[in-house]
């Protein structure tokens, strides 16, 4: 008898929030995929090359031999094809439109902020991306409100979107010097509550191990 | 939630309505829409970017900008997300396609217009000598790959008639003609681009866009005028 299942990989590197994402969504749906490690300190594979030819990046979900690419493309994807596990959008148009608004507020945000906390040498830029991350944190507590998730009762997209860049909280704090949690409390305890959840702690890296892989990379490129 | 429900404080009780600016390629994208959805009575409110109104700021708290789509007291911001909303909302001519990978790569050359063709496109309008030519150089790249994207035979973007994907990247047919006018600059050429030449062409003409377009000329001298202002900073 054949294997009907769909053939699913997933074109990551450990320490993106990108890739984290579609590892939880892949977890909290049940689907069988075979995790590849792509090296990107060094050489990208010919597949991620040919699977992402515009932009090179990770992560890629090559389903049935297709690529879909962009983390948000694909996490819509996989809520479209295994639509039965675990409803990352809610069902109601407006409440998508809200969902997929603050996806979309985290993406424009959170990466280039963070980036020019722990990629940047302390001065104003660094100050400013500070000031920065904290106030959308705190737009994004508001949003949270009584939770327990963005999502209602449930794991949903914005959850999803945001909660690997827990991962690189440590990371962010000792490079520019300041806590994330006493500023942002109520968002440091939904990301705890979130890694209750097998499929986010499986996925997620420890905050330590991010902030050593920080380390390197300014080591490799001479950054202070 | 941040964005909940409006009391609809005004008078009237038009159940669309829409804040926008009329040379703005973000806010016709939602008008394009609208059209397809065969919604033909809205509300429509001009906004003065140069002097935003306390209705706006109230709406879009988060970007403060235009698009704002308000559907039944509900506020949707952000031009694509009310796309996908409207897509869900009103039946009729549908803007997505229906299979998951057809929706996947609608949504993946969305994206890559507005965060690698549009900004460079206009940083090149808006800058001069080593800026405006690294722009320049990114976003002949960025239509480049858009070119390939088009597949041979095919009208639309949508296939035989226009979609999302066709009214995301509407603005390549009508504000980017400008933009190179303004800019004096060349990023779509007919001899490279050939597909998106004469997708735009199609474009342009079909019945529910050519009669839903903003003047050309008023479009080259307001865009002049952005353009002096953001360079003389």
């Amino acid at each position: 008898m054949s294997s009907s299942s769909p053939e699913v990989i997933l074109l990551d590197f450990w320490p993106s929030a990108f890739g984290m994402r579609l590892r939880i969504a892949l977890s909290e749906k049940g689907v069988d995929y075979e995790y590849r490690e792509e090296d990107l300190m060094n050489k990208k594979s010919q597949l991620l090359l040919e699977s992402n030819p515009v932009h090179k990046k990770i992560p890629v979900l090559i389903h049935n031999g297709k690529p879909i690419c962009e983390s948000l493309v694909a996490l819509q994807y996989i809520d479209e094809v295994w639509p039965g596990e675990c409803p990352l959008l809610p069902s109601d148009p407006f409440a998508r439109a809200q969902a997929r608004f603050w996806a979309d507020y985290v993406d424009k945000k959170i990466y280039e902020l963070g980036r020019k906390i722990w990629a940047t040498t302390k001065g104003e830029e660094q100050e400013a991306a500070k000031k920065g991350l904290i106030e959308c944190f705190k737009l994004l507590e508001a949003e949270l409100g009584e939770g327990p998730y963005f999502g209602g009762s449930s794991l949903g997209f914005v959850d999803v979107t945001l909660v690997p860049f827990y991962s690189w909280f440590y990371a962010y704090e000792t490079a520019g010097n300041f806590s994330i949690e006493a500023e942002c409390p109520k968002l440091v305890s939904w990301a705890k509550r979130c890694l209750e959840r097998e499929s986010v702690s499986k996925s997620l890296q420890d905050q330590e191990k991010i902030h050593g892989f920080v380390q390197e990379v300014k080591k490799r490129f001479g950054i202070e | 939630m941040i964005f909940g429900s409006v009391k609809m404080a005004m008078a009237d009780q038009t159940n669309v309505k829409l804040l926008g600016m009329w040379a703005s390629p973000f806010v016709r994208r939602v008008q394009w829409a609208l059209s397809l959805k065969g919604v033909i009575s809205y509300d429509y409110v001009e906004e003065d970017i140069l002097n935003k109104s306390s209705l706006l700021l109230e709406l879009n708290p988060v970007h403060q900008k235009v698009p704002v789509l308000i559907h039944d007291g509900k506020v949707i911001c952000e031009s694509l997300v009310i796309l996908e909303y409207m897509d869900e909302t009103w039946k009729g001519i549908p803007l997505l396609p229906h299979d998951p990978h057809g929706r996947a790569m609608a949504r993946f050359w969305a994206r890559f217009s507005d965060e690698k063709l549009e900004p460079n496109a206009w940083t090149a309008m808006c800058s001069e000598g080593e800026e405006k030519e690294g722009a320049l150089k990114r976003a002949i790249e960025a239509a480049s790959k858009i070119e390939e994207q088009l597949i041979k035979g095919r009208r639309f973007f949508g296939g035989d008639d226009i979609g999302y994907l066709d009214v995301a990247m509407g603005w390549v047919a009508c504000w980017l003609p400008v933009w190179e006018e303004v800019g004096a600059m060349s990023i779509v050429d007919p001899a490279r681009h050939p597909r998106i030449t004469s997708w735009a062409g199609d474009f342009l003409s079909h019945p529910l866009i050519r009669t839903n377009l903003p003047p050309k000329d008023e479009m080259v001298d307001y865009f002049h005028g952005k353009r002096k202002r953001i360079m003389a900073h």
